[in-house]
């Protein structure tokens, strides 16, 4: 059995919070179905946005907790960690948020999040004529990229 | 917040979120056996801060715990606890800008 390597699984929403990916490469443990998962994991970034930016020492704290942020406003978490894992994220300006789950060892993977965002998603999904926008999408010379790519980060 | 990142972990054994980065600060969690979370906010890039909240740990067993007129739950007013925080924060503060 090949080892696990770092990266456990990967998920891609969109600002309306439809799971357009779910990419898994190691992952002994799963609690919850699938859709449940991933509602679970959308709600969590949600309120840890909201969470930090209610946190952030550096602002005024105008909001409430629990107000919708807009990509880009107010201050955003980038990473957080765990015992097991560690969780990146990465959220474009029109939404759509990029999450990995890793070894907790794993480092910063903000640049890696942009080279998947860039280069992967956007080539071989966003450009895909095929692809219809806000639907989970399926497509093998996505993962083929990612799976290259991944195999590359330590 | 807490409990659901211990349901989302991809393997047994999660303890819920320790240190979350974020663009501005970041926020460090030290939990103690009977579940007593502490957290730290700092800049990011600080260093140390396991060993910080390990202290302030160890301050809040010495002068709240054995605090014979403290009840357990209750928000903490003990001076003493806070002098000797502060205490610890300034000479944190001073090592960092000797190094």
């Amino acid at each position: 059995m090949a080892a696990p390597g770092r990266m456990r699984c990967m998920y891609i929403f969109n600002r309306n919070g439809v799971c357009l990916h779910y990419h898994v490469w190691y992952r002994p443990l799963t609690t919850l179905s699938p859709q449940q998962d991933q509602k679970l994991m959308f709600g969590l970034l949600f309120s840890l946005r909201s969470f930090t930016v209610k946190m952030d020492p550096t602002s005024n704290n105008k909001g409430h907790l629990g107000v919708p942020q807009l990509p880009g406003q107010g201050c955003s978490f980038h990473a957080f960690t765990t015992n097991t894992y560690k969780l990146s994220l990465l959220e474009t300006p029109s939404g759509i948020k990029i999450v990995l789950v890793t070894d907790p060892g794993m480092g910063d993977l903000r640049e890696a999040l942009r080279y998947i965002y860039s280069n992967i998603y956007v080539e071989y999904v966003i450009k895909n004529p095929l692809y219809v926008p806000g639907e989970h999408f399926r497509c093998e010379l996505f993962n083929a990229a990612l799976d290259q790519y991944v195999k590359t980060l330590k | 917040m807490h409990a659901i990142s211990q349901q989302l972990s991809p393997t047994t054994g999660c303890g819920g979120i320790d240190i979350l980065e974020a663009d501005t600060f970041v926020l460090r969690c030290f939990q103690s056996l009977p579940g007593t979370k502490f957290f730290v906010v700092a800049e990011p890039g600080s260093q140390g801060l396991d060993a910080l909240l390990k202290n302030i740990y160890d301050l809040y067993v010495d002068y709240v715990l054995k605090n014979p007129f403290y009840e357990v739950e209750m928000p903490i007013r003990c001076e003493l606890f806070d002098l000797s925080l502060t205490q610890l924060i300034l000479k944190d503060k001073a090592m960092l800008g000797s190094r």
